[in-house]
Parts: structure tokens; sequence; C-alpha cells
């Protein structure tokens, strides 16, 4: 697992101000209207979200400091949050990232091979992006599709049952500027069993149930 | 009340408290480290973890509220198996390092790991390594050792009223710090030292000095404000260490301010060891024959009236007391300790002192701050207040310039006028004080130390009086004195007497050589050069303005080198103690105006302490109970009439620098210098 690093000492940057488009702005107010009143602070992630999404997908500090103020809490408090969530970048990003799930059943699924096929497809190590700016590659604790494990995330999507060589050719569909359908990539139907079902295969036969 | 089994044994406890204090008042102690009884609970470092029955896991202590039934085993091998667990984890990545540790021998993980550690390690991957953070010039880190506890973070958060520490990254990442790079500034901040149950936070100043085992332990009393918070001074070898909270929940709970905590090293610089006399124009070292000498000689044909004295704010009430009793003998009235010109008399004294006491500020419910920055003037009196405020439904105002408490405060007006209009029910804020139970009023010397001092003292006296604040069992009139020595001279009575001359009336005297001589008992803040040729005797133990000034020095102690009782701005009479003795012929203040006294054929009538203890019970019984804030009866007080629409202004220009001891203080100069540069960046209020 990767570190966040800490922001520029002066808390500047070339990254310049920042300040939600108008469209943002009202999607931040809607954001905040879904929770009570005096907790405007629980809409952190979402507006940090929302100022990411903006920004290339990174949060440059005064991204961070703008959503502070616009919630009214202490800049700490924000960057708190930023660098628990490995979704929060505190770094320039690639357009596509790359988020390999290394987490025990990834793992135990072949994740390694995974991590080694988009090394070797993308040339770059954990933690960097590629010259052209295309991709970055990142590690992840489990993001929750164990079921079709292993899986990396790209952006908004998520890719399942992947292999070395399945992964590599989503990448290269990826760098050929195509768009590669997410969800499992055997063709499984969202996470049915791979051969068929193997439980609850005998019709119930339970009192009240009776001529099912 | 919730009846559970400990143990063992059946307890019956209050309802909503923890399973851990439930085990403290069953006597069975829990370690911990990430709780603290004054900070909220975070439940994060899992040491505290019991055995509950009908509970497959372990629970955290700490966090779970007690319910009726409970069965709780402390001791059960589930128990001890699970801390072993904890701690092991724990240790995996903190260095060991003790040897080199300040926090060595007064660790709480280290001895929390001599009954749970495991004495070898099972963790055979690189050990992590942080790096350290910029706590400011008094606070050493060593974040590696940091084991996230995060009493830190709800201390500066909570208590300290600076979001500025947080807890970043996560898992093995996690870290303490700040968000950009910047020190952390608090006047409170040395108290997250203690706090800190490991050696990641550590005195910059006390770093790699003396171990802890090897220092003697006084236990006293500060005098550097006049809160009177309560302290141990540890020494070693004649000198002063470090400074300490001790615990007194009715003054500084267990914290104290970072100018108490560390302008100890001012007690080693410039001091006055020996007696000077100016001889030619010069000061020429003396022996204590010759100083008394001289001075006898300026007294010799000297009338009463043609002698002054003006005791200054470290001043303990011993001294006072002999000086003001030796400035009768040889006939003189004219005595002040009101340094700073404060239109306080000494007569009522319900006029002069913190009515509500500080820890009655729990009970207030609304409060108005007459030109007082109580955050920078008595930091353990703002964070009371702060405590308050974060319990709720407390409203705050103030009168005078705009300035940043911790907390919502909502500004008046810059002085008098707004004053006026509240006194006359005029003003929105009266209102609310009318409307609370227990409204209170703060007043400061900013508002009392001008020309019209006694009238803003007379609009504050009528403001409590209109707006309810003085009731049965409730007085919520306050004075905030910042001079250690302000009330105990005026409960000795060290003011001018019938016809005498009080501090401006010394100074212009004396400038036009209305004066024979005029003895500074640690006076250090009034306008020297008013002093003119007049012959001054300082008796004091820094070379700051005084002594500057004087004819003769005779070299004093300062607060932690004495028996002395200090009466904080409350009214409690507290005794310090003697922790080191004074630099060289340096001498206890109270017996060389004794001794002087007989040099001067006029001695004194008591030959030890005791006696003088005596004498200032007759003079004030409040000294016949130390410790104990009496509440004082209600009176007139004040003079009413106009005052000047002026606005306030704060008195203090720099909280850390406001005497001789921390003036000599480096630790403070760095403070000082950090406080001015934070203050630039900010658009600036007070520092
Ligand atoms: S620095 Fe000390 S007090 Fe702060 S979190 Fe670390 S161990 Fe706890
Ligand atoms: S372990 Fe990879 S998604 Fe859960
Ligand atoms: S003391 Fe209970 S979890 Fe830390």
């Amino acid at each position: 697992m990767s570190g966040p690093t800490n922001p520029p000492a002066n808390g500047a940057d070339e990254a310049g101000p920042f300040a939600f488009t108008k469209a943002n702005l009202a999607l931040a107010d809607e954001i905040i209207g879904r929770y009570p009143e005096d907790r405007e602070a629980s809409a952190v992630m979402g507006l940090l979200d929302l100022a990411q999404r903006q920004n290339d997908g990174w949060l440059p500090p005064p991204a961070v400091a703008y959503v502070a103020e616009y919630l009214h809490m202490p800049q700490i408090r924000v960057y708190e949050v930023v660098t628990f969530y490995s979704m929060f970048n505190l770094k320039p990003v690639g357009r596509n990232q790359v988020r390999v799930c290394t987490t025990t059943p990834c793992w135990l699924r072949g994740s390694a091979a995974v991590l080694d096929a988009c090394r070797e497809t993308l040339g770059i190590d954990l933690n960097e992006t590629t010259e052209d700016g295309e991709f970055t590659l990142t590690e992840v604790e489990c993001l929750g599709a164990c079921v079709n494990a292993p899986m990396i995330q790209i952006n908004d999507d998520y890719f399942e049952d992947l292999d070395g060589a399945r992964t590599k050719a989503l990448l290269d569909l990826l760098k050929k500027g195509d768009k590669p359908k997410p969800g499992s990539q055997t063709g499984r139907q969202c996470s049915a069993p791979l051969k068929g079902f193997a439980t609850m295969i005998s019709s119930a036969k339970t009192k009240g149930t009776e001529g099912d | 009340m919730p009846k559970l089994t400990i143990d063992g044994v059946e307890v019956e406890v209050e309802p909503g408290i923890t399973v851990l204090q439930a085990c403290e008042t069953a006597g069975v102690e829990i370690p911990r480290f990430c709780y603290h009884e004054r900070l909220s609970i975070a439940g994060n470092c899992r040491m505290c973890l019991v055995e509950m029955e009908k509970s497959p896991k372990p629970i955290a202590s700490c966090a779970m509220p007690v319910a009726e039934g409970m069965v709780i085993r402390t001791d059960s091998e589930m128990a001890v198996k699970a801390r072993r667990g904890v701690m092991e984890f724990l240790l995996i990545n903190h260095p060991l390092d003790c040897p080199i540790c300040d926090q060595g021998g007064e660790c709480d993980l280290q001895d929390q790991a001599l009954f749970y550690g495991f004495d070898r390690t099972r963790f055979e991957e690189a050990k992590r390594s942080v790096k350290e953070k910029d706590f400011g010039p008094l606070i050493q880190t060593f974040m590696t050792r940091c084991i996230h506890c995060t009493r830190c973070v709800r201390f500066a958060t909570e208590i300290a009223g600076v979001e500025e520490l947080g807890l970043t990254g996560r898992g093995e990442d996690v870290e303490i710090g700040t968000y950009i790079e910047k020190a952390l500034v608090s006047e409170l901040s040395g108290n997250m030292i203690d706090l800190c149950p490991v050696g990641a936070l550590t005195s910059k100043p006390y770093a790699f000095t003396a171990r802890s085992w090897e220092l003697t332990k006084t236990e006293s009393i500060d005098a550097l404000d006049a809160v009177g918070s309560a302290i141990r001074v540890d020494s070693r070898g004649g000198e002063v260490m470090r400074v300490l909270p001790r615990l007194n929940e009715a003054v500084n709970e267990e914290w104290i301010s970072d100018k108490t905590r560390f302008a100890y090293d001012g007690l080693r610089r410039q001091r006055l060891d020996r007696p000077y006399v100016r001889r030619d124009g010069k000061l020429e070292e003396a022996s204590w024959d010759q100083a008394f000498a001289a001075i006898a000689g300026q007294l010799e044909d000297a009338p009463g009236r043609r002698i002054a004295a003006i005791a200054g704010d470290l001043a303990d009430c011993e001294s006072m007391l002999a000086l003001k009793d030796l400035m009768a003998a040889l006939g003189s009235v004219h005595t002040d300790c009101r340094q700073d010109g404060a239109r306080i008399e000494a007569g009522e004294r319900a006029g002069y002192i913190f009515n509500t006491t500080i820890a009655g500020i729990e009970r207030a419910d609304a409060c108005l701050l007459i030109g007082t920055d109580p955050r920078f003037e008595a930091p353990l009196i703002n964070a009371r207040l702060r405590k308050r405020y974060l319990a709720g439904g407390f409203s705050v105002g103030f009168v005078g310039p705009e300035v940043d408490l911790t907390y919502r405060a909502e500004p008046l007006g810059a002085g008098p006028k707004t004053l006026g209009e509240i006194a006359a029910g005029e003003h929105p804020f009266a209102a609310v004080l009318d409307d609370a139970a227990h409204p209170m009023l703060i007043v400061g010397q900013g508002a009392l130390a001008r020309p019209d001092g006694a009238r803003v003292l007379a609009t504050a006296r009528r403001i409590a009086e209109e707006t309810g604040m003085i009731g049965d069992g409730w007085n919520g009139f306050n004075v905030l004195h910042l001079a250690a020595a302000r009330v105990g001279g005026l409960d000795i009575g060290f003011v001018p007497g019938e016809g005498g001359l009080d501090v401006a009336a010394i100074l212009e005297a004396a400038g036009s050589g209305g004066l024979d001589a005029v003895y500074l008992l640690g006076a250090d803040e009034i306008d020297m050069a008013a002093l003119a040729d007049t012959f001054v005797i300082y008796q004091g133990h820094h070379g700051d303005a005084g002594a500057e000034a004087a004819d003769v020095i005779l070299p004093g102690a300062a607060y932690t080198e004495k028996d002395a009782t200090y009466v904080n701005t409350e009214g409690r009479a507290q005794h310090g103690r003697l922790a080191v003795f004074p630099p060289g012929e340096a001498r206890e203040d109270w017996k060389i105006i004794r001794a002087l006294s007989g040099v001067l054929g006029r001695t004194l009538p008591y030959d030890d302490i005791g006696a003088l203890r005596a004498r200032m019970i007759e003079v004030n019984r409040i000294f016949a109970a130390p410790d104990e804030a009496r509440p004082a009866e209600w009176g007139a007080f004040g003079t009413p009439g106009p005052m000047d629409p002026a606005p306030f202004a704060y008195p203090l220009e720099n909280f850390y620098m406001t005497d001789p001891i921390t003036r000599a203080s480096m630790t403070m100069a760095e403070c000082t210098a950090l406080a001015r540069s934070a203050n630039k960046d900010k658009t600036g209020t007070d520092g």
C-alpha cells in the first residue's frame, strides 16, 4: 500500500486557485441538502469527489482548502479524509486510473499476474503515470467485488474475472482509445456462478410452498 | 444505578459511565493509552480490552457504557491474552530506544510493556519510520514512537481550541500532523507532552537534561500569572529542570500554560546573586552589611512622608506585609502594589476578586468580557470558559478590540460607550444577561488600568447588579488580574494609607525631588526614568529595569526559591514552596526586609515565617484558610461617573514575556518570535 504524499509546504501549488463551476456549485448544494442542516460536514466526501472530477482527477491544496471553507470545516479535518481514502489523489494522475485490488481474495485468485500484466502493458510501476499522461497505476485494498476476483477498477468501472492475458487485452483496448465493456471479462452474468447454479437447485419442498 | 460484577465482586455504579470507569471505582486499574478522562473517547488503542460475559470477543472497556448485570473479567486468560496481543502489535513499529528517550521512566508504554510485553519479536519486516513534525520551539517530536492514540489531536481540538492537528493516512501510513507544515501555535501546547503516553512528544527545552528518577519534586504554586496554577517543580542539584502541572480541579484541572511550564530557564539567567551599591554612578558588588548601611545612611534623616514603596507583580504576601510594616514603622503611608495603575481599591474584596471562581464558570450560562482577552491573560481561565462553551448554552460577548478566544464570542463594541449601553439596558446583550440564570462578567485590567478605571468598575458593578449577577449562592462579578501579587497585595493592604501616594503620584513626587527614597519590591514594570535622581532600593531576583535604576540592590528569591503565599485572582491564598535555594547570597524576601528593619532600628516583631503568617492572619482572615476561595460579601465599590469614551486596549502586548523571569527566558524569547511571525501571516489580532 502506498502512502499519501504531503502537500507542498507553502500550501500553494502550480494548480492555482480553485472554485466550483456553476454546474458543480448547484451539485454541491444538492449534496449538502441530503444531510441534516447542522451536519453539512457529512457532505465532505461528495464535495471532494466533485472537486476531484472537476480538476482532472486530483485534489491540489487549494481545492482541499476550498472544500473545507465551503463546509466550514478546519482544513485538517478535510485533509484527514483525503488521505484516508485511496480514491482521493493529492498528485496529478493519468486520464485512466488503474487500481489493482491485491487484497487476499483477489490475491488468492491471481492478482499478482494481473498486476504484472499492468506493469508490462503500461510500462510503469505502482504509483507512476505513463509519460503520455494516459495511465496511472495504483494498488488498492478490497473493492468489494471479491466474488469475481481478481479485479481492477479503471476510473468509475470495475473489470472482473481477470488474468494476465485478459488484463493486457483490456489495457490494449484502452490504449487504442476504445471503450472495453465493464464487468466480468469472461462473459459471466453479473456475479452468477461460473458453471451453472451450484446451490438451491432442487425445488423447495417445504410446507407452505407446495406446488412450487 | 446499574449493578455489575467486576472480577467476581458486585459493584453498583453511576449510570452512563463506562466499564473502564466502573472498574476504577471498583479499584481495578485498566491499562490504557488513548483514554483520558478529560478528552473525548476515541477507543483506538485497544489496550483496555476486558472480557465481558456473553460477548464472544473482548471489549474495549473505555468505550463501553455500563449496563445492568454485566459480568466483567479483567484478569481472565482472554483479557490478559488480548492485552498481550495489543501490546505486541503496538511494539511492532515502536522503536526500542527507551535508553535515549526522555519519556523513559515515566512512559505508559514502557510501564505496560513490563506487564504485557513479549521479550522477543515475531515481526521480521522492516519497522517503519516517520518524519519529525514541527510542533514549535517547545515540543520535540519523535514521530516514529507515536502509537496513534490521538490524545494530542483531541487535546488541540477540544481543550486548546486550535483545530490544526490531525491523523492523516491510513493503516501503516497513518501519521499525526498538521495539514500545511507549520508550527502549532497554542498557549496550552505543552500539555500535549504530558498527555502523550509515549515519547513521541517531549519537551524541547528539557531534552536530554535529566532523567525523571533523579529529580527532586516540589509541589508549589505558579506565580507567572494570577491564576495560581498548581505546579510541581522538578529540580536537580539546585537547579529547576522543569515545571509540570499538578491536579487542582478548582483552578487549573491538570493543565498549565506554556508560560508557566517553560519559562523556568529564565530562573537561571540574569540573576541578582549578591547585593550591589551604586558608587560614583556605578553599581558595584557589596556585602549585605554594606548594602544595609547604604540604605540606613539614606533613610536616617528621611521623614516618613518622603519615603515610598512599590510592590511588583511577583511579590509574595509575606514580603509585602513585612515591607508594609516596615514602611509604617518608618512613618510612611506611600505604599502601592498596583504597578499598572489599576483603579481598584483594597476595601471591598468582592470588588477585586474573581467571585464566580474558576470552577464556578461551569455553572454560568452567559458571560460578558470587559476589556480582557482571557486567552492570553489567564489561559487556564479561558480553557474553563471554552469548556463551558463546548457544553452548550453559553453566550459570550466582549467589549474591546477583536479577539480570537477559541470559542464563539460576540463583539459588542469597543469601549465604555457600549458598556454604558449595557448598564442602561439599552444594548441587546443586556437582555441576554438578564435572561440567563447565572450570568457573569469578567472585567480585565484593560478596562481598569486607565484613569477612568474606577468609573468603569462602577459601571461593571451596576451591570452585575442590574442583570441579576448577584444573588443567592451566585456571584457573577469577576475581576481578572494579571499579576500573582495583586490580590494578595490588596488583601494585605499594600495600598496608599491615609493621604498616601499611589504609583503615579509616587513617580511624580520622585520626579520633582519630593521623595528621598523609593523601595521597589520586585517592581520592574514602572517608568524608571520618572524616578529621576531619587534614591532607589531595589529588592528582587533579576537584573531587569528596576535593578538598573537602583542605588542599592538587595538580591531576593524567585517564586521557586521560597516558601511564600500568593493569592490568586479568585482570592484563593496558596502556599508556594521552596524547590531550590536562591543563588549566591540571595535570600528569601521577607527575611531581607526583617534583617533591614533591624539595621534601621525598627525591628519587625516576627522571627520566623510562622510568626509572620500569624501576623498575616491578623491583618486579613483570609490567610487563615489557605487553598480556599471564600465568598466575599457584596458591597459598594468603584466611583460612578462619566467614562472616557476611548476604547479599551488589552494589557498584554506579549503573552510570553510579562515579568523579569519570562523576559530573561530564552524559550519565551523564541515563542515570542514565533508568535510574532504567525501574527504577521494572520492579519492580526493579539499574541
Ligand atoms: S504523538 Fe503521542 S499523543 Fe499524539 S497520537 Fe502519537 S502517541 Fe498519541
Ligand atoms: S479482495 Fe479484491 S475486490 Fe475484494
Ligand atoms: S483505552 Fe480503550 S481503546 Fe484505548
